[in-house]
């Protein structure tokens, strides 16, 4: 397929500190042992999408993930690791790199995927439209990132936030309008003249944007070139396009705006006929008139199946909730293989008598565990140290971590190199990497790291 | 009435499920024989309108035999204008009236003061007849759909949900994208349905095409997270409510209008929580005739039979002269006198003891009953009722000739006409398009308001006449002064003009002719619309583009979406570097000075853009 592959892989988020840190970009922060822009490849791999420039935000972490790549997937798959400065936005990341781009389609992915929709699907539906654009829209996960973790986010009396609006036509192929960002709590605005196009439009907020975009080049090129301004690919290339899909032909009247603040006319306007216009019966004619009217945008959406796992690494409570997901409810994700207790325990791992380690754990390889411990629906990392009688609930535990006796992890994340000292006690907490918690310290809810490189 | 007939059907089956609740009192109907509406002036000034005829049957006819024949028990015809004249044709067609073999019960209800549907539920509220479920459709409503389906469905929402009131029938039908309005001639509709319940969550008819956006409360789609947005359906104006909604009316005593102050007041008061559900046929037919392009369409339907079972030849009304369908969709009575060299074109229908003459060509057409057609007659896509008399070469197309109208010879009736019963026109006179012709005058100081309909003769002869009787009119060979009066005798002033008073054009004021007429829409107009369209499309897209300028008159940033484009991006970087001037000690005043010139700088920009159209 003439696709290239574009992974926005971020680079030292804000929102995920203490969690990543200059030595651990977001890119290759662990979920379930394994950097989480692995799981992308991986997917990119098995569809046979093997072009890839992972774009990462600042030269530092860009080498990080370039070292980390081209080791992890030498002979496997053409990574180009792409540095670009730190907040341009996803639509600058891409311009700051559009002349690399050459082929046809271009399929642009966050790096902080973890979901088990083929991108060759996606990439398909897109060649099959002849579309413009087509994104990725999934089913709000589950356990919808404001719900309470542990709940499984199966209780009904929390609403999941609405994340987009989109409408779709009635065959849900097509885009046909979305919003999303801060204007989604507000009433909908549709445009008249789309409903009448398509006579029938379906509204739906239980959509997620799932950062899966598969463009065509040319109008990628064109539109970022065109609109300097655009920083986010969701908040204005997406809805641009699909806001100019009905236009009819190249209006002088645009012509003029163009001109007077000193922009060049659209090259990339659409001819796109006034929609279905003698057309009687609806749902082909929006198809048939989009398709006969040659060089338009059509703005397609591939809609992923209800049970197909689709989530975003964008805040800590992703980040747990996927290492949970990842060992637990969709451990095909991890490729790892399972013992029959559902857990995976490397057999280079050593534990002390009466230790429990539950179902839906992981424990990495050279981890050491004392007596008496217990581990529940947690993942802990390689050659970690913890000492006996220490209770580890609902959460992750990243590598090299000490942790002394009797001490109490609960829904907390705890990073590289970090030493609990005897009967700490977290709940809730984040605790960055090479940060000591004192003997017997108790913290609830609290980001721990070390005072270094904070503004 | 005992609950277990036979022929109850879909209620018999919800016998079976709960005895006691639903199913015990019979299907019932109200059955509003009066639009309260002006469309079909002046025709509706001397008969009711479930009274015209459609295809050669009174339309009221259709929709009784249709509630009887899907199983309705119990019907309440409530009557306002010309009630007597409803009621003696209900007991002339055997509806009411001792003799009745039916099976279906028909009340005739009476009430001179009501205005609206929504008094007449009322009235219907206050006799206290119905008890359960009913149906709520007007007179002129043609339909072979069958409601089993509907009736279940209602009733098991109701069983789950009391506050499931209302099923309204929707049916597919994609509205014109040029002159947004359906072949009924009725209005697009922009409804919003759940896709699994079918709950009805917005409904705007009637809709503004000035408005570029349909607007959606952001709690509807809090609690519901899919919802289709439509304007592809079309109200058949057929309820399925349960008696809940006659209290409503009651509660409300300013619901006036089915749709616009009840359907909307429903959906917008969450505080009682009432629910309005859809039901959407597909494969059965049902309309509303509404106004006269309707009247055509539905006419249409029928002789092509799309609404058997109700069709000319097994639909029998009043006499048993049997009419019989010939090749090509023609339907003739048995006693026609047709000479051989008539032409009777396609889809057409001649009733009893009609003469057609020498030469004569009619395509499209109904002709009633006892015409007289003379000879080099042409008639195409018109609608003639009984009694006509039409002479030797006259042309009427796409138009309606009531009862007992003249044509003399030579008359040339233009598309879209409307001749009221007994107007006569003289020798070679033509009817320009679209008028409206009537023996009675428009009244004067009608309310505007079309709600209120008081289709009473009495009230429209007493007013005096906007327009006065003598009007021009232009003469097909020779310019003749045209002098029109009632009161003179026709054979007199026939020869030269019209006997009758021309209406003033759109009663509704608002509504352009064509829209509502019987005749096609004209191809000019259909090429300005579209012309129309396409500016329309680049200065809405434009908009689009751009800032919609409410958003900028607001200033106010909160407001500012993602949506927006760069033309305000642009203005916002400008705004922002000021301010950092600012920062460099320019003064504050000199700083407002340069944002408003900033803020003009763009409306000029948007008004240039607007100028150019």
């Amino acid at each position: 397929m003439d696709f290239q592959v574009v992974v926005l892989a971020g680079g030292t988020s804000e929102k995920l500190s203490p969690l990543v840190s200059k030595d651990v970009p977001k890119a290759l922060l662990p979920v379930a042992n394994r950097p989480v822009l692995s799981y992308v490849l991986d997917l990119l791999e098995a569809s046979d999408l093997k072009d890839i420039i992972v774009v990462v935000e600042g030269q530092e972490a860009a080498r990080l993930v370039g070292a980390w790549a081209s080791s992890a997937y030498l002979d496997r798959l053409l990574v180009e690791v792409v540095a670009v400065p730190e907040d341009i936005g996803t639509a600058g990341a891409l311009r700051a790199i559009s002349r690399r781009l050459t082929a046809n389609d271009v399929l642009v992915i966050s790096g902080d995927l973890v979901t088990d929709v083929l991108p060759g699907s996606v990439a398909a539906t897109h060649r099959r439209n002849g579309a413009a654009v087509t994104a990725l829209l999934c089913s709000v996960p589950v356990s919808g990132p404001s719900d309470a973790a542990s709940s499984g986010g199966k209780d009904k009396a929390k609403k999941p936030a609405r994340l987009n609006i989109v409408g779709l036509d009635i065959t849900r192929q097509f885009l046909l309008h979305i919003v999303s960002g801060t204007d989604v709590e507000k009433d909908v605005r549709v445009n008249k003249k789309k409903v009448r196009a398509v006579g029938e439009m379906e509204i739906r907020s239980d959509l997620m944007d799932a950062h899966l975009y598969a463009f065509k080049r040319t109008t990628l090129q064109d539109i970022l070139e065109e609109k300097e301004a655009y920083r986010s690919i969701r908040l204005e290339v997406l809805p641009y396009l699909v806001r100019s899909q009905l236009r009819s032909s190249p209006s002088s009247g645009e012509g003029t705006t163009a001109d007077e603040i000193g922009n060049a006319t659209v090259p990339f306007n659409s001819h796109l006929q006034y929609l279905s216009q003698h057309r009687i019966l609806a749902p082909s004619a929006f198809k048939k008139d989009l398709l006969s009217t040659g060089g338009t945008y059509r703005c397609c959406v591939y809609i992923a199946s209800k049970n197909k796992y689709c989530h975003r690494l964008n805040s800590i409570q992703a980040y747990c909730d996927i290492n949970r997901d990842v060992v637990g409810d969709a451990s095909h994700l991890s490729s790892y293989s399972f013992s029959a207790q559902n857990n995976i325990i490397h057999p280079s791992s050593v534990l002390g008598s009466k230790t429990t380690i539950g179902p839906q754990c992981m424990l990495a390889e050279g981890s050491q565990l004392g007596d008496k411990c217990s581990v529940k629906r947690s993942v802990i990392g390689r050659h970690c140290r913890i000492g006996s009688n220490v209770k580890i609930v609902n959460s992750v535990v990243m590598n090299h971590v000490v942790i002394e006796d009797g001490c109490h992890i609960q829904g907390s994340v705890v990073c590289n190199n970090v030493q609990l000292q005897e009967r700490a006690i977290l709940k809730d907490c984040q605790v960055g990497a090479g940060y000591i918690v004192t003997a017997g310290s108790e913290h609830k809810a609290d980001s721990l790291s070390k005072k270094v490189e904070r503004f | 009435m005992s609950q277990k007939k036979s022929r109850g059907g879909g209620v018999g089956a919800a016998a079976g499920d709960d005895p006691d609740e639903l199913s015990r009192s019979p299907l019932q109907a109200v059955l509003l024989a009066d639009s309260f509406t002006l469309k079909f002036r002046p025709i509706t000034l001397e008969r009711p309108k479930v009274l015209l005829p459609l295809v050669n049957v009174p339309m009221i006819e259709y929709t009784l035999s249709w509630l009887e024949s899907a199983g309705v028990e119990e019907v309440f015809v409530f009557c306002c204008a010309h009630a007597l004249q409803v009621k003696e044709h209900l007991e002339k067609a055997g509806w009411t009236g001792k003799s009745t073999a039916r099976e279906m019960a028909v009340t005739a209800v009476e009430s001179h003061d009501a205005v609206s549907a929504g008094d007449a539920l009322r009235v219907m509220y206050g006799r206290g007849v119905i008890h359960g479920d009913f149906v709520l459709i007007s007179g002129d409503t043609i339909s072979n759909m069958d409601l089993k389906d509907a009736l279940q469905e209602h009733k098991d929402r109701r069983k789950k949900d009391p506050l499931a009131v209302m099923t309204m029938i929707i049916k597919y039908s994609k509205p014109s994208t040029l002159t947004h309005q359906t072949r009924l001639g009725n209005d697009e509709i922009v409804m919003a349905v759940d896709p699994e319940t079918k709950e009805l969550l917005y409904y705007e008819d009637r809709a503004d095409s000035s408005q570029l956006y349909v607007t959606i409360d952001k709690d509807i789609l809090a609690s519901n997270p899919t919802l289709q947005l439509r304007n592809n359906m079309e109200d058949c104006y057929i309820d399925i409510c349960s008696p809940e909604v006659l209290s409503l009316f009651t509660d409300n005593f300013d619901y006036q209008h089915l749709r616009r102050h009840f359907v909307k007041g429903l959906l917008v008061d969450d505080i009682m929580g009432y629910k309005i559900y859809t039901h959407e046929i597909c494969s059965s037919y049902a309309a509303r005739i509404d106004n006269f392009r309707s009247y055509d369409t539905v006419s249409k339907d029928i002789i092509q039979r799309w609404t058997y079972p109700m069709v000319p030849d097994v639909l029998s009304f009043g006499n048993c002269q049997e009419i019989k369908l010939h090749r090509q969709g023609i339907y003739k009575a048995s006693d026609v006198t047709l000479l051989h060299s008539a032409q009777i074109g396609a889809n057409s229908v001649v009733g009893n003891a009609t003469s057609i003459g020498e030469n004569c060509e009619i395509s499209n057409s109904v002709i009633g009953e006892g015409c007289n057609i003379g000879k080099n007659v042409l008639i195409h896509g018109s609608y003639i009722w009984d009694n006509a008399i039409i002479e030797d070469g006259c042309k009427v197309s796409n138009s309606l000739v009531c009862d007992g109208v003249h044509l003399r010879s030579g008359a040339i009736v233009e598309p879209g006409c409307i001749l009221s019963f007994k107007v006569e026109v003289g020798k070679n006179v033509v009817v320009p398009a679209y008028s409206k012709v009537a023996l009675l005058p428009q009244p004067s100081n009608e309310d505007s308001d079309e709600e209120l309909e008081y289709a009473d003769t009495n009230s429209g002869v007493t007013d005096s006449p906007r327009y006065p009787p003598f009007s021009s009119m232009r003469s097909a060979d020779h310019p003749t002064v045209l002098s029109e009066d009632d009161d003179l005798e026709a054979s007199e002033t026939g020869a030269c003009g019209v006997v009758g008073y021309i209406w003033a054009s759109a009663d509704t004021g608002i509504l352009e002719e064509w829209r509502q007429s019987i005749a096609p829409i004209p191809k000019d107009k259909l090429e300005e619309l579209h012309h129309a369209a396409s500016v329309v499309d680049d200065d809405e897209s434009e908009d689009d583009l751009n800032n919609h300028p409410a958003v900028l008159d607001q200033d106010d940033d909160s407001d500012v979406s993602a949506v927006e484009e760069d033309d305000y991006s642009k203005f916002e970087k400008e705004v922002e570097e000021t301010f950092q001037r600012a920062l460099d000690g320019i003064h504050q005043d000199n700083l407002i000075l340069e944002i408003n010139a900033l803020r003009c700088k763009l409306f000029s920009n948007l008004l240039d853009v607007f100028q150019y159209y």
